[in-house]
């Protein structure tokens, strides 16, 4: 399998996102998808990255990732000890004839109607990459008239945290650097 | 303690804190404020009369003495010349931190004068960087830019202040301790690890020593000779760990790579262990990775972590320190040793004499009597000794600075190795002697180099930095019409550089207050060298006028194989293999 998701922790600094942006397309590395947001530690912020690795091997892309200072952890998530979770808005044509057969679809996927207007609906879905290209699978017929996607956010399953032993507080005592 | 004062003085108490001497810079708008307290400090400022030599004296300066070099620029085109000698510190691990200056915080990103986002530029060719625009973050900030840049794998930090942050009023207060979480450099090597490489060190019949610019950075000579004298084991030193291991040593057999000795190269190619201490399988060194040793294990050892298994399979990867990777070596084969189990190098260890003697560097004295650029940077060597540091720009004239020199000691060589920065060597030169001001030093440069810095001159000149420059002056761009030579049908596009016509190095010498010296016959070469090295009180430029035709072998062509080494334009070295 080419795909890994890794969970990284980072510093809440500006220009951090810039920096991983920067050095995927640096190392010739291909970024799947990309989501980033606040955690539970308001200095954190955590990306959740799908990197696809068919030319580099997903290690050497941890330990650049490694590398930057304000990266503080990497997770890769198995998929099987976790769960992952994107989110579509997708605006589909729904004509008088045809918008039953679209709500029928939006109740088989669990996902929700956000807005009506006289010739389209416009639904949310979540769920993993697979359920949502179904979903859109079945709409296409209807005509989708614009799509938006969030990356992909994932979380392993089970009472541990990633965050918990990383990030308490390490010091180093500031000794004159050209001292010697 | 807090004290109060503005930014700017707080930014040059933070400077002195962190044990800055010296700064190599250049004043403009932005960093204006800085430089006003800066006339009252300890801190020696050297103004240079190029950014870009600012930066490569802060990386010559660093190289020579390993404390953390310091530059110093305006925003804007101040920034920008820096670029390239950061991303030479950032290739060649050389600790050092570029202070630039940004136009005032309320400006930034409005395309204001002489603003460029040299954070967002400089990303990829620093180990870090940081924007400030809260004075209360200077201190905290330079304390962090010294720390990064001087520990772990080296490398350039670069600090940017907004103008405005210099200018407003602020507390100084230096940190007592630093919160980097995401910055945990491993120096101690994994005991596992050791026992694993001790094992294969002592089953293997063919080892190398693989010796990379990170020994010279680690400080690790010393514990290098200790193990080399313990195991009998042969070294290469590549173009960044010239002068870790002594060239005058048996066990040594040079420099490896596309322009390395046949006995370094082949040495590797055969082996059946190398152990890499501090270096990265870098394509000048491997040539064609597929094709590179292709019978050897590999122990990599290497304090970037990221570095080990990036360009080929370790074996036995070891992350740390390499000073004490190699003091944890000598204790467990010491150990071995001591019960009886110590290695068997001896056929290979004939096998490779026996390659060194065959093949030993040389080259071609022409018929008509002209200058070989070889047999002058040979006696430069002999007459200056190694206690000298060497710097050299990038080409022809630099492989033969490595190759020819001889040295003894490490931080005697100093060389753009992984940019392959044309221009290195005479504002290298000058941070080398700013930092070790006893020493002789000596920039071997191309006349092609030379043109591209040789304002420092000027710097040097004026400010008591008596550098001794020996322009390797063959008229053209020596390693690419080489290349248009080997490759390209002999059409020399654009390398002829017209130098022994224009411009007279001797009179543009003179014209910067240094003494010019012009040397073209062979039997003038040892007087002039004597000459430059009496001249202590002025910089000293010597115009040493070659053959134009020198070649550097042996040579390994760009992405063949190492096998592939030619010792002198087409002739392959042959190996008895049955001697293995």
């Amino acid at each position: 399998m080419s795909k890994h998701t890794l969970s990284v922790l980072v510093e809440d600094k500006p220009g951090v996102l810039a920096r991983i942006a920067a050095l995927f397309s640096r190392r010739a590395f291909n970024i799947e998808s990309l989501a980033v947001g606040p955690t539970e530690h308001p200095d954190v912020s955590r990306m959740t990255i799908v990197v696809d690795v068919e030319g580099t091997p997903l290690e050497q892309v941890t330990k650049q990732l490694n590398k930057l200072v304000e990266v503080i952890k990497i997770v890769e998530l198995d998929p099987t000890m976790s769960v992952n979770r994107e989110l579509v808005m997708v605006k589909v044509a729904a004509t008088v004839e045809t918008r039953s057969q679209v709500l029928d679809a939006v109740q088989l996927f669990r996902a929700k109607v956000i807005d009506v207007a006289p010739d389209a609906v416009t639904i949310q879905i979540t769920g993993n990459s697979g359920k949502i290209a179904d979903f859109l699978a079945v709409l296409a017929p209807f005509g989708i008239r614009e799509l938006v996607q969030s990356g992909q956010v994932a979380i392993g399953r089970g009472s541990r945290s990633i965050s918990e032993r990383s990030l308490r507080p390490v010091t180093v005592p500031v000794l004159p650097a050209n001292a010697g | 303690m807090s004290e109060e004062m503005t930014g700017a003085q707080s930014l040059v108490k933070s400077l002195e804190a962190a044990g800055t001497e010296t700064i190599f810079g250049i004043p403009g708008g932005a960093i204006l404020p800085a430089y006003d307290p800066l006339m009252d400090s300890s801190i020696r400022h050297i103004l240079v009369r190029h950014e870009q030599g600012a930066g490569h004296a802060a990386q010559g300066y660093a190289s020579a003495t390993g404390r953390v070099g310091v530059c110093m620029a305006t925003s804007g085109p101040g920034a920008t010349n820096l670029v390239t000698p950061i991303a030479d510190a950032h290739m060649d691990s050389v600790p050092m931190v570029a202070v630039t200056g940004q136009v005032g915080a309320s400006m930034i990103g409005t395309d204001a004068f002489q603003e460029a986002d040299i954070r967002g530029i400089t990303m990829p060719i620093t180990k870090h960087n940081f924007l400030v625009t809260d004075p209360a973050d200077i201190p905290r900030t330079v304390a962090e830019a010294f720390h990064i840049a001087s520990t772990g794998r080296p490398g350039p930090v670069l600090v940017d202040v907004a103008k405005s942050a210099l200018q407003a009023d602020t507390t100084f207060e230096w940190p007592a301790e630093l919160h980097l979480p995401g910055y945990r450099p491993v120096t101690r090597p994994h005991a596992k690890q050791i026992r694993e490489a001790t094992r294969l060190i002592l089953e293997s019949r063919r080892p190398v020593l693989y010796v990379g610019g990170g020994v010279i950075r680690a400080a690790a000579s010393q514990e290098l000779a200790t193990l080399a004298a313990l195991t009998g084991m042969p070294v290469v030193t590549t173009l960044m760990a010239r002068g870790a291991f002594p060239d005058s040593h048996p066990q040594h057999l040079g420099m490896p790579g596309m322009h390395g000795t046949v006995a370094a190269v082949a040495g590797l190619q055969r082996s059946d262990l190398i152990i890499s201490l501090g270096a990265r399988f870098d394509d000048r060194v491997t040539g064609n990775l597929d094709s590179f040793a292709p019978g050897a294990k590999v122990i990599h050892a290497d304090i970037d972590p990221a570095e080990i298994g990036k360009n080929r399979h370790a074996d036995v990867p070891i992350v740390g320190d390499v000073r004490e990777v190699l003091l944890d070596l000598v204790k467990a084969l010491r150990l071995e040793s001591d019960a009886g189990n110590t290695g068997d190098y001896e056929a290979w260890v004939e096998f490779l004499s026996g390659v060194k003697a065959t093949y030993p560097l040389g080259y071609d004295t022409p018929a008509d009597g002209a200058l070989s650029p070889q047999y002058v940077i040979e006696r430069l060597g002999a007459i200056s000794g190694p206690d000298t540091i060497y710097t050299a720009g990038v080409g022809q004239h630099q492989m033969w600075a490595a190759h020819y020199v001889g040295y003894e000691k490490p931080r005697t060589w100093i060389n753009s190795g992984g940019l392959g920065t044309m221009g290195f060597a005479v504002p290298g030169a000058m941070g080398a002697k700013v930092g070790c001001p006893e020493a002789t030093v000596w920039a071997i440069d191309g006349d092609g180099c030379f043109q591209m810095t040789n304002q420092e001159l000027a710097t040097c000149a004026i400010n008591d930095i008596p550098i001794k420059v020996a322009v390797i002056n063959n008229e053209s761009l020596g390693m690419v019409r080489q290349w248009q030579t080997l490759f390209y049908n002999e059409r020399y596009s654009n390398t002829d550089l017209h130098s022994k016509r224009i411009p007279d190095f001797v009179k543009l010498a003179d014209a910067y207050g240094c003494v010019g010296l012009a040397c073209e016959r062979p039997e003038d070469v040892d007087a002039t060298i004597e000459k430059a090295m009496g001249i202590n009180d002025v910089p000293v430029v010597v115009d040493f006028r070659v053959h134009r035709d020198a070649m550097v072998w042996p040579m390994v062509a760009a992405g063949t194989s190492n096998d592939e080494i030619k010792y002198a334009r087409d002739l392959a070295p042959q190996f008895d293999e049955d001697d293995l």
